[in-house]
This record gives structure tokens, C-alpha cells and sequence, in this order.
């Protein structure tokens, strides 16, 4: 049996008194999508972070195909050399709430930078890549724009080409449609279903439960930094419910219902 | 009583000397504060705690002391640890340290002024520290740290006069000699503020021209 292609082990996180991930502990098989959902405060952002090591767990391990993220492996648990955390990284593409592009550079700068820095490629070659990548959110025309001449879902959509460009084999996205106008979520969510159909490794925070049950093959409940459940949409949405998660999802169904009427 | 400014400004050469000596070392100063107050900045915020507090001490000292009090115990007071400087490397070191206080002030608040996630995604398509620095960090601070570093600029161009009592040949101990050689104080004076006056402008002005170009190209 191959590895998981993420593994998390008793990972808590502590900022000063307050206790934000309780010993959590999941894996995400290759190929699947897994969705966090749960409360604002839940934890759910800050462990997808842990999971890419924008924050540091206070305790637990992640590995990431195997190999350990962050700290290494053994006692004591030392940082990795900053050149071994960029290896290990790079396996993983990071999507933010906030799309965090680079304001300076147009979408194809920002799309290009890494294939250039980091994998060393000349203009060109990396331009072209780029496009490929822009070609495939549907912002090939777009690609000389900067961020601030784009809507909030072509900028997440440039984020994501940005992420794509280095051929990861896994995808973060935290929360990638809560900063969007809701007419502007549908176009990020379905650039997401391609990449999800395409067999991508994915972790999702997110607030759009429509998508958790129709594309997550996994959904992670969290509530108060803890991990209530790790299961299968059916099981979750349908079968034995749990006090916390059942009050999570009537919330959205009142919402969904006062739309209706 | 009748101004004479013939009586100064026949004596040009010796002006356009003194001249060149104070935009010399405003020039090189001014650069050199900038390279060092950034390498400071970039030292605070990356090098860790215990090295960004060891570093505000002397920032705080060189902003709450007069530039006058600290060429005087550079040039003065140099000797009585083995320093012995000339007086105009005295000046220029006196500039660009007094300078570099107030620069590594502006570039702290430039790194402040750039939103975390925007290194964090330069750190997840796996950037390294030095890369995050020149392609993203300086080009997205440019724009804010321009107009105080055009202000410091002009402070220190000013600045450089105080270098006329450690006996720097610039401009002010230049033109207050010929002053005083020819009995025409009050016009050396005027002529001294005119040229400083004119300098401001000019880097004013330049200071503007790149503003304007920077911010078309982060449009």
C-alpha cells in the first residue's frame, strides 16, 4: 500500500492561552478531495496552515508522501533546513481566502515568477508555461492585466494558475470563495471541479457545503479544534448525527430556506 | 547700506568648489545611509529577535541626539579612542550613519506595509528568503518608502552645511569665508540659501519624476 499523500499526527497548535487544534490526527489518500468544514474558529484554517507549514503545529507531525513537512523526523523534533522545507513544499500548491497576489506584476509576472526563480527556466520558455496555465482558468486573454485591473474571481483564478504552474500534486485552498461576491464564487468553484475530476490531490476549507457534498470525496467536521469527523459525505451529511454538526448544517439549510421564500 | 553680491560671485570658482564638495557628499551620504538603513531594516526584520532589539538602541540613540553633538564627537572626540579621521571622511561617515538611522526607520515601516500572505505565496511557490526580498518585497514597498526617502534626502542635503564647522570644504564654510574675506556677510548668506534652495527643488523634483514613473508601473 503506497503512502497517504498527506499525513497528519497528533497535531495541536497553541497561540498563547488559547487552544485553536486538539490531537488532531487524518489522512488524505492521492487523488481524493477532502473538505474541512465547521465554525468560524473551528480551527479548520489554521490546520489546513499547519498542513503547509505557514504555521507551525506546537506538537504532531505532517508528512507529506511520506516524508516529513517542517520539523524532522526522530527526537527532538528539529526544523528542517530551509532548502528541504522548499523540496517538500513543493509538492504542495497554496490557494489563499485573499488570493495574496503579487500587486506589482501582471498575471502572467505572477504565474511566471517561480517557473523562472525557482525552477530556472529563461523568459520565454516560462511565459509560455504560464500561459498554458492561464489558458486553462480561462484568463488567456487577461494575461497582461494587473490584479487590481481583475475581478475578485479572476484573481483567485490567477492564483490558482499561479499554484498550478509548478506542477504540484497536491492543492490547499483556504477558503477560496469567502472573500468573492457570490455571483463571482460559481467561476472558482468550477475551475476546482476540473482539477478535482482530473484526479488532483485536494484539501478544502470551505464555507460552500454544496460543493463539500457534491465533489469532496472526504469531509473533515471541526468544531472548537477538534476533529469530530473524518468520513464520507453520505456518512456525514446523512447518517448517525452528532449534536454540533447537525446545528453547523441546520444553519445553512434555514439560510438556504429563507432564500427560497 | 547697499547689498554687492558682485563682490561674492566674483569669486565662482571657489563657490563652485565648495559646491561640488557639498553635493559630493550629499550624493555619496545619501546613498550610502540608504544601503546601510536597508540592510539594517532587512536585519530587524529577518534576523530574529534578539538582533532586532540590539539594533533599535542605536537607531534610538543617532534619531534623540543633534547631528551637530554627533559629527563634534566623531571628529572631536575620534582621537581620544585612536580615530583620527579627515575632516571630510569625518563628514561623510557623520552623514551616512546619521542617515542610515532614519532610513532603516523608513524601510521598517516599508516591510511592515506589505501584506504577510504575500510572502507566505512567494514562500509556497518556494521562493528562497533573498528572492522574497528583491522580487517581491522592494518592489511592492517602492512606492510608499519614495516620498520620506526624498524627504530624508533633502534633511540631509541640509544637514551638510553643520560640516562647515568640523572644516569639510563644502559649500557653507566655502561661501562664509569669501564673506568674510570681502566684508559682504549678509549676501554670502543669501547667496547660500538660494543654492540650497535651488538643490531642494531639483531633488524634489527628480524625486517626483521617479514616484510617477514607479506608480505607472504598478498600476
Amino acid at each position: 500500500m503506497s503512502d497517504p499523500a498527506i499525513k497528519v499526527s497528533h497535531v495541536s497548535k497553541q497561540f498563547g492561552d488559547t487552544q485553536v487544534l486538539r490531537d488532531i490526527s487524518l489522512e488524505v489518500a492521492p487523488g481524493t478531495v477532502s473538505c474541512l468544514i465547521g465554525p468560524s474558529g473551528s480551527g479548520k484554517s489554521t490546520l489546513l496552515r499547519c498542513m503547509a507549514f505557514l504555521e507551525q503545529a506546537t506538537s504532531g507531525n505532517i508528512h507529506i508522501e511520506g516524508e516529513p513537512l517542517g520539523f524532522t523526523d526522530g527526537p527532538g523534533r528539529k526544523r528542517q533546513s530551509p532548502a528541504e522545507l522548499r523540496r517538500v513544499r513543493s509538492k504542495i500548491g497554496m490557494v489563499f481566502q485573499q488570493f495574496n497576489l503579487w500587486p506589482h506584476m501582471t498575471a502572467l509576472g505572477n504565474v511566471s515568477l517561480a517557473l523562472r526563480r525557482v525552477r530556472g527556466m529563461g523568459r520565454a520558455e516560462a511565459e509560455e508555461r504560464a500561459m498554458k496555465q492561464l489558458d486553462k482558468v480561462g484568463l488567456k486573454e487577461r494575461a497582461h492585466h494587473y490584479p487590481a485591473q481583475l475581478s475578485g474571481g479572476q484573481q483567485q483564478r490567477v492564483a490558482i494558475a499561479r499554484a498550478l504552474a509548478l506542477d504540484p500534486t497536491i492543492m490547499f485552498f483556504d477558503e477560496p470563495t469567502s472573500a468573492l461576491d457570490p455571483e463571482l464564487t460559481g467561476e472558482v468553484l468550477s475551475v476546482m471541479r476540473e482539477l478535482a475530476a482530473e484526479g488532483m490531490t485536494m484539501v478544502v476549507v470551505t464555507h460552500e457545503i454544496g460543493f463539500a457534498a457534491s465533489v469532496g470525496n472526504r469531509i473533515a467536521f471541526l468544531d472548537g479544534g477538534r476533529l469530530l469527523f473524518h468520513d464520507t459525505p453520505e456518512v456525514v451529511f446523512a447518517a448517525p448525527r452528532e449534536p454540533r454538526l447537525e446545528q453547523f448544517l441546520d444553519t445553512y439549510l434555514d439560510r438556504g430556506a429563507a432564500m427560497l421564500k | 547700506m547697499s547689498f554687492d553680491f558682485a563682490v561674492i560671485l566674483a569669486k565662482l570658482p571657489q563657490i563652485l568648489s565648495g559646491l561640488g564638495v557639498t553635493i559630493l557628499i550629499w550624493i555619496a551620504g545619501t546613498l550610502a545611509a540608504a544601503v546601510l538603513g536597508f540592510v539594517i531594516a532587512t536585519l530587524r526584520r529577518f534576523g530574529g529577535r534578539p538582533v532586532d532589539v540590539l539594533l533599535q538602541l542605536p537607531i534610538e540613540v543617532l534619531r534623540g541626539t543633534p547631528f551637530l553633538v554627533q559629527i563634534f564627537l566623531l571628529y572631536f572626540g575620534g582621537p581620544y579612542i585612536g580615530l583620527r579621521l579627515d575632516p571630510w571622511v569625518a563628514g561623510l561617515l557623520g552623514i551616512s550613519i546619521y542617515g542610515a538611522a532614519y532610513y532603516a526607520e523608513i524601510f521598517r515601516a516599508g516591510y511592515q506595509s506589505v501584506p504577510p500572505g504575500h510572502v507566505e505565496a512567494a514562500e509556497c511557490v518556494g521562493l528562497t528568503r533573498n528572492q522574497i526580498i528583491t522580487a517581491i518585497l522592494l518592489p511592492e514597498m517602492a512606492l510608499l518608502v519614495m516620498p520620506p526617502s526624498i524627504n530624508m534626502a533633502v534633511i540631509l542635503l541640509k544637514e551638510t552645511a553643520l560640516l562647515s564647522l568640523i572644516t569639510v570644504p563644502e559649500m557653507t564654510m566655502t561661501v562664509q569665508a569669501i564673506g568674510s574675506q570681502q566684508y559682504a556677510f549678509v549676501e554670502a548668506l543669501v547667496i547660500l540659501a538660494l543654492v540650497y534652495w535651488a538643490l531642494v527643488e531639483l531633488a524634489n523634483w527628480l524625486g517626483r519624476l521617479a514616484e510617477r514613473n514607479l506608480s505607472k508601473l504598478s498600476a
